[in-house]
């Protein structure tokens, strides 16, 4: 009953300016979609931290599990031919 | 001319700082944390515009009067803001409706005063818009929320938007200053302005489903600064104590 | 314990030392997580509580510029307690709930804001002293080992490191203005000196949750290391003020190169937390009234996003039928 009353809760993301990605900067609660960018421009960018916001509600956000943490990350870690310092080139060759 | 640009000034000011003053009474006791900071914020606007404008106020007047002279050595009858924005706060109907039966006359007045003959002031208007066109955004939305929310909250919308009314005919209300203002190019056209403002206000009654009181007599007064409501007396005691009681002293 | 528990706890332990930090996914020990909420959600109410004593002078505040700072001040309290909810929020309880234990008395808060501001110049102490002893706390807690905990953290030390030098400023003014003035910041600094101090906590041997707290690294210093760090920077700028400490004990100490202080009235402290402070009654009553009251409020808004979807769905299910029923 009180869980029905209750605003449910956002999580707020910010983009600080143009050219980068939005970056995760907390949560917050809103009755509405607009109601949360307001609050979030309100709470979120009150020393313009931000030139655009996207909200979204918490509960549709799917999250990994921990404890796949190491069968879906580690795998990447001998992957050392993805970086560009495997490969040895003579120092001669330049902008490379 | 110029006593009438001063006393143009002192209401543009005198507005934005009674109510930027009436909203930091909210900060602490807001319904909800995120509405206490949103409140706070437009409060912050408002103050920050009353200190711009009275500030320029004392330039244009030429005797040498700061912001917080006029702010703190003005008693009732020197002050110039309309009746509605020293309205007590009410419940937060009450709070919402205020703000917006005000914001959409301020929309309309800065939109306007963005074209005026004054630089200054125009200068002053360009940097308030921004910040009234959110006020407004804010104030609608909430009117139509508590509006067309619960029954309870209709009630109460309702009850406030019956009590604030008759404070609304002031705000367009033409008076000397206004036609000197609007002669010399320097303020608005409250004709057209009220044209824009009461369609503003149907609308977000319609959207709200609140019914527009018809046939109320309109308060005025406060503008003018002929009759003020007994609430501004008690929002200056409090505003100006400690002014008062080390007179002098900086802060 | 079972085996397979004590390993996990184990395991955590190892992550801790290695000083790395959890997140809210990740496994941890229910006591781990249960002194989490409790610190997190106290330090919530505290800045929610703390809007009080300050607000109480918003609207008398001396000069325009003082009353936009003041106000600024005070919306960053609501906006750190915000966050500091959201990230008890991450351990799997909602703000709601915590509300509702502080307004049932259950959840503490800090006892400084239940003494009350009685002239301007609190405003100065309570900013200099009040922030600056929560910002000794804060900048450690930047490193604390919970995520979600050490983030809020960071944003609310960067926000905070103007509310301390606003508070000293208004004191500044106060102490090279009339006697007057002077007499005001020095009535402001005797009445808020001891309770600072208290903020702390009680001393090291008295403290139920340091000890655990520093082995899992939510705190990292104890209750009387960051006490003395405080008084040790603190004198100095008293002197400057020329005010004077109200402690006639107080000395500088060669030796241990710290100042050494009076015996904190613990008597006092422990009188306050258990709610018969000046203001307790008060503080908690204004908060459960700004709840109460503005219940309605939130379930309108609630009703009228519920309403505003329902009509939403109907237009998608039968996109003419609103085009029907009007024409």
């Amino acid at each position: 009953m009180t869980d029905k009353k209750n605003w449910p809760l956002w999580e707020v993301f910010i983009r600080s300016k143009n050219g980068l990605s939005h970056k995760h900067a907390g949560s917050l609660h809103a009755a509405d979609a607009e109601m949360a960018i307001e609050n979030a421009r309100d709470v979120y960018t009150r020393r313009s931290e931000g030139v655009s916001i996207w909200v979204v509600e918490s509960r549709y956000i799917t999250a990994s599990s921990p404890n796949q943490a190491a069968s879906l990350f580690d795998p990447a870690d001998d992957k050392v031919y993805r970086h560009p310092t495997f490969y040895n080139l003579p120092d001669e060759v330049k902008h490379m | 001319m110029k006593q009438a640009f001063f006393e143009y000034l002192l209401r543009l000011g005198d507005n934005a700082l009674v109510l930027g003053h009436r909203l930091s009474e909210w900060c602490g006791h807001g319904p909800i944390l995120e509405q206490d900071i949103a409140m706070t914020n437009i409060a912050l606007d408002q103050v920050g515009q009353a200190r711009s404008l009275l500030q320029y106020a004392g330039q244009v007047e030429g005797s040498g009067r700061t912001e917080d002279n006029l702010a703190y050595l003005r008693d009732v009858g020197g002050y110039r803001n309309v009746l509605l924005v020293e309205q007590p706060n009410g419940d937060f109907a009450h709070t919402i409706t205020r703000q917006f039966l005000f914001d959409a006359f301020n929309y309309f007045q800065y939109e306007a005063l963005r074209h005026s003959r004054d630089e200054h002031l125009r200068a002053i208007s360009e940097k308030s818009i921004k910040e009234i066109t959110y006020h407004l955004r804010y104030s609608s939305e909430w009117m139509i929320r508590l509006g067309d929310g619960t029954e309870e909250s209709h009630q109460r919308m309702q009850a406030a938007l019956d009590d604030l009314w008759m404070y609304t005919g002031e705000l367009t209300e033409v008076t000397e200053v206004d036609e000197i203002m609007l002669d010399a190019g320097i303020g608005p056209g409250l004709h057209s302005i009220k044209g824009l403002y009461d369609e503003k206000v149907s609308a977000i009654l319609a959207e709200a489903t609140l019914q527009q009181p018809t046939g109320a007599w309109m308060q005025s007064g406060g503008k003018t600064g002929k009759m003020h409501s007994e609430h501004l007396g008690h929002l200056l005691a409090e505003l100006q104590f400690v002014q008062r009681a080390y007179p002098g002293m900086e802060w | 314990m079972d085996p397979k528990q004590k390993a996990l706890e184990a395991q955590f332990q190892a992550r801790i030392d290695a000083d790395e930090k959890i997140e809210p996914k990740d496994w941890m020990p229910d006591a781990y997580r249960k002194t989490l909420i409790r610190q997190i959600s106290q330090h919530a109410h505290s800045e929610v509580v703390g809007m009080l004593p300050e607000g109480n002078w918003v609207t008398r505040a001396p000069s325009l510029r003082r009353k936009v700072a003041l106000l600024a001040k005070i919306q960053d309290e609501a906006g750190h307690g915000l966050y500091l909810y959201g990230a008890a929020e991450t351990l799997g309880i909602d703000r709601e709930t915590l509300l509702e234990e502080l307004h049932a008395g259950a959840a503490k808060y800090s006892s400084i804001f239940n003494y009350p501001s009685l002239s301007w110049a609190d405003m100065g102490a309570i900013g200099w002293l009040v922030d600056g002893a929560a910002i000794m706390n804060q900048v450690m807690l930047t490193r604390t080992s919970y995520g979600p905990y050490a983030r809020a953290m960071v944003r609310i030390c960067k926000e905070e490191s103007f509310h301390q030098r606003q508070g000293y400023e208004i004191l500044l003014t106060l102490c090279r203005g009339t006697e007057a003035q002077k007499q005001m910041a020095q009535d402001s600094l005797n009445r808020w000196w001891w309770p600072a101090l208290m903020m702390f906590g009680p001393s090291d041997g008295a403290s139920t949750h340091t000890e655990q707290s520093m082995r899992w690294r939510i705190k990292r210093k104890t209750n009387d290391e960051l006490r003395q760090q405080f008084i040790d920077a603190t004198v100095p700028q008293a002197d400057y003020l020329g005010l004077t400490v109200p402690d006639p004990a107080l000395k500088w100490n060669d030796e241990r190169d710290h100042y050494d202080f009076g015996e904190i009235d613990w008597a006092e402290f422990w009188n306050v937390v258990k709610g018969n402070g000046p203001c307790n009654r008060e503080r908690l009553q204004a908060r459960v009234k700004a709840h109460e009251q503005g219940a309605w409020v939130r379930e309108a808004a609630m009703a009228y996003a519920e309403k505003r979807q329902q009509r939403q769905e109907e237009r998608n299910i039968n996109p003419r039928g609103l085009k029907n029923l009007a024409g």
